[in-house]
């Protein structure tokens, strides 16, 4: 089976076909090699985000989705032995230039992690927070508008509203995970990373996140990391499949889906592998 | 309840009759480990119950203290220049005033020591302190001696009272006053005697029973030496031999004499044991017997069954005996610091309310002092307030950022795991080394203030410091990296990460560690040894650089005094620094819960 995989991986694949001449991603990945000390966790992935729109990689545990959606604001810079080869353009910038400030990439890219991570601090000051270092705001009004305003868009005022003061930690697992998604869009980023949002929700949960996540398209370029197929159908316009480090094929959702050009990319979505 | 489900399960899923014995076993050995457990917490409670129990029982006395307040004759006292007055005098004359009937070099002279050497001092404290107060009567009060506080607190001796009960007459010649009952009264305490005298003689007869073996022992041995000389040894043997007969003879004199006077001693006493219910003379060896009639007290000498004649400790020769007293008191007066006489003075300065227990409010204001009524633990506790506040100032933000350091920012190489390896070693430093390297690198080589706070707290910080940053880093290390991702990936620089969000949720943590860093740090004695700092201060420390000494230390050094008042002083001191101790930990307590309550 893995020598199977092996050998198609390593033929010519539609995804290291087409490159430069599509200028529209907003983020761009070209020869994205990734080394954990001398392990490697990528290899050589090409892959365009286009402008609002919903990404979803998806594959196998271990395959590398996640490590690429962090490559892409630079989470990685904190595991020390994590070392980054090729270029990630954001509007034709590469981020890993040594003149980029990952501060302000941060900005511009939020990431709303697997796990609901608020702050151990109330629910207005989670969202507070990043417009705050960042000095987005003015004054308190203006602070507090974006934080109201990006509670509301995160689909959270309703249930918050009246308790902005109470611990963020104090909510139920999905309004947690709103709270995050708020807090990660008050800093106005362009590029939402979501690392498999819903992993640790109820369906209900995450039916409300992944019709937030619909909405939120309008503004953001959105890239989801998710193990759920359905989830990766229902809410993504373009998937691509990585398995052992290798992005195997990327396309239109509804392409991959009913048409998958390669074998393993059906085997796995079909239930085979994985 | 759990006992029926537990029958249940049995039945019904363990159906061998192996599994069922399995099952038992482990019941069984659940409830030994449960029974196990509570036994050694109960061992530990009780323990720890004991000792502050013994601590507090004893200590607690040294919280309060009889002071005099005599009236002192300060009209020749020159009020224009009350610093320079002679107190010691005034002292002196307020004691006697009290009692004019004392005449006796002597006997005024053991008046004097009723009260405090410290006395004058307090006196002039006072007169200084409030001058126009000159006239009153009760103005002022100072301490008694500690051996007549320790009397009134009871810890002196024992002793008991009984009613005279029969009819008496009084006769005096003079110098002894007899007092004739009418019938047989001084029988029972007589008998006492008697039972002491007997078995002082069998003690007496039993010592001699082991001089009289170790006799028989020596006389053996030099029997079998004379053997060896008649069979004529060679002559090398022969000097050791002789140096043996030597010894031999001399021991065997000196035992003799011994045995001599042990027999004589014996027979004495066996002798006075059978005569004494017809009458005997009370020793300083023995219980002393007082007789109170009207104002005097007599103290008796010598005892017959209906009369007890001995001298005047205090008032007159009395006229009317009715309602005469006895009072027995169980230690005998050459077994303690306190005269028979001087027991009655204090009666009597009580009795006139002249002397009244009141809050020690010398050992609560004063430092340290030779005489335990004048020492006081406001100067170690001072001193130990302020080598704290330099250690914590010292070691809680070098310990935190060398934490925060290491933990967040420090590459993990080589260096930072060498590093990492020696703050554990320092940990586990007897705490004297780090006085040595006090000693030699602060004093000797900086040339820094011997028995100075500011350089015992950077001792003891050094001392604390592996600790609190084991603890920070441990704490820190606790933190969910959840947090961390979260804070980075709204794009907060490391620095805004840990001050903003890890730091604050490791505080408790961190306190902690610091608490035990400083618990430990003021209980310390040995590293201050070696900085001077086990000085006999007498001042109160103004300020960092003043001599100073530590609680810890004023109780290792009063521990080692011999008068009885230290030893209260002693648990008194600990319990000031257990209960500094407790507020310590509950500050940080406070602290801790501010800190939690924004999880």
């Amino acid at each position: 089976m893995i020598e199977e995989s092996l050998t198609v991986a390593n033929a010519p694949t539609a995804a290291a076909a087409p490159p430069a001449a599509r200028e529209i991603g907003k983020v761009r990945g070209r020869n994205v090699n990734v080394f954990y000390g001398e392990k490697q966790a990528l290899f050589d992935v090409n892959l365009d985000i286009e402008r609002n729109q919903v990404t979803s990689l998806i594959g196998p545990s271990g395959c590398g989705k996640s490590t690429f959606l962090r490559c892409i604001n630079r989470m990685n810079d904190t595991i020390p032995i994590c070392r980054v080869t090729g270029e990630i353009l954001l509007d034709g910038e590469d981020i890993y230039n040594p003149d980029i400030d990952v501060v302000e990439l941060r900005a511009r890219v939020g990431m709303v992690f697997q796990k609901p991570n608020p702050f151990p601090k109330s629910i207005f000051e989670n969202v507070a927070y990043g417009p705050r270092i960042h000095g987005m705001a003015q004054d308190k009004n203006e602070l507090e508008e974006i934080v109201i305003s990006s509670i509301r868009r995160a689909g959270l005022w309703a249930e918050v509203k009246d308790r902005l003061a109470e611990p963020g930690t104090s909510l139920s697992g999905g309004q947690q995970q709103r709270l995050c998604i708020a807090r990660a869009i008050a800093t106005k980023p362009e590029v939402l990373l979501m690392d498999e949002p819903c992993s640790a929700l109820d369906p209900i949960a995450t039916a409300v996140i992944e019709e937030l996540i619909d909405e939120l398209r309008e503004n953001f370029t959105i890239v989801i990391v998710t193990h759920s197929m359905q989830q990766a159908a229902r809410v993504s316009q373009k998937t691509a499949f990585f398995h052992l480090g290798k992005l195997i094929e990327e396309g239109g959702t509804e392409d991959i889906f009913t048409n998958p050009k390669h074998k393993q990319t059906q085997d796995y979505i079909t239930g085979r592998i994985g | 309840m759990t006992e029926q489900t537990v029958t249940t399960a049995i039945h019904s899923v363990h159906t061998s009759g192996a599994a069922r014995g399995r099952l038992r076993k482990r019941y069984r050995a659940e409830r030994i480990f449960k029974l196990l457990g509570q036994l050694a917490i109960l061992v530990s409670v009780a323990f720890l119950v004991t000792l502050l129990s013994t601590i507090v029982w004893k200590g607690l006395p040294a919280f309060t203290y009889n002071f005099a307040s005599i009236p002192f004759d300060l009209s020749a006292v020159d009020t224009s220049n009350l610093a320079k007055a002679d107190y010691d005098a005034v002292v002196r004359e307020g004691i006697r005033a009290r009692f004019p009937d004392v005449t006796s070099r002597s006997d005024r002279k053991l008046l004097g020591s009723l009260l405090s050497s410290g006395a004058p001092i307090i006196l002039r404290e006072q007169v200084l302190a409030h001058p126009a107060d000159l006239d009153r009567a009760d103005a002022f009060s100072v301490p008694i001696s500690d051996y007549a506080d320790l009397y009134l607190k009871g810890q002196i001796t024992a002793s008991t009272w009984e009613d005279g009960g029969v009819a008496a007459t009084v006769g005096s010649d003079g110098e002894t006053i007899t007092l004739t009952a009418s019938e047989v009264r001084f029988g029972p305490v007589l008998a006492t005697i008697a039972r002491r005298l007997e078995s002082e003689a069998v003690a007496t007869r039993s010592r001699l029973a082991g001089a009289l073996r170790s006799q028989e022992r020596m006389t053996a041995e030099l029997a079998g030496l004379n053997a060896q000389i008649a069979a004529g040894p060679a002559a090398a043997d022969r000097v050791w031999i002789d140096a043996g007969v030597a010894r031999l003879t001399t021991a065997l004199a000196a035992l003799a004499t011994q045995i001599a006077d042990l027999e004589a001693a014996a027979t004495e006493l066996e002798a006075r044991a059978v005569s004494a219910k017809d009458g005997e003379s009370l020793t300083p060896a023995d219980p002393s017997l007082l007789i109170y009639a009207g104002d005097a007290a007599i103290k008796v000498e010598a005892l017959t069954p209906t009369t007890a004649s001995g001298v005047l400790l205090h008032g007159g020769v009395p006229t009317d005996l009715s309602g005469w007293r006895m009072r027995l008191i169980d230690v005998s007066e050459a077994n303690r610091k306190l005269s028979d006489r001087e027991i009655v003075w204090t009666d009597q300065l009580v009795a006139e309310g002249y002397v009244k227990a009141g809050f020690n409010w010398i050992f609560a204001t004063r430092g340290a002092s030779r005489e335990p009524e004048m020492a006081g633990v406001l100067g170690a506790l001072v001193g130990s307030i302020l080598t704290l506040v330099v250690t914590l100032g010292l070691s809680f933000p070098i310990g935190v950022g060398a934490a925060v350091y290491l933990e967040e920012f420090a590459p993990k190489n080589r260096w930072t795991t060498f590093i990492e390896v020696n703050i554990n070693n320092l940990a586990a430093v007897p705490s004297i080394v780090f006085g040595l390297l006090g000693l030699a690198v602060f004093l000797n080589f900086f040339g820094l203030d011997r028995s100075a706070p500011y350089v015992g707290g950077m001792v003891l910080a050094l001392m604390t410091l592996p600790i609190i940053i084991i603890a920070s880093r441990a704490a820190l290390r606790a933190v969910p990296p959840s947090i961390r991702e979260a804070a980075f990936g709204i794009g907060a620089s490391p620095l805004q990460t840990v001050m903003h969000h890890v730091l604050p949720l490791a505080m408790p943590g961190i306190m902690t560690g610091t608490i035990i860093g400083m618990a430990h740090a003021l209980g310390e004695t040995a590293p201050l040894l070696m900085i001077g700092m086990v000085a006999f201060v007498v001042d109160i420390p103004g300020g960092f650089a003043d001599p100073a000494t530590l609680l810890p230390v004023q109780i290792f050094m009063w521990a080692d005094f011999p008068e009885p008042a230290f030893e209260q002083r002693t648990s008194a001191a600990i319990l000031v620094l257990l209960g500094f101790l407790v507020a310590m930990n509950a500050l940080a307590v406070i602290l801790r819960k501010q800190f939690e309550r924004r999880w």
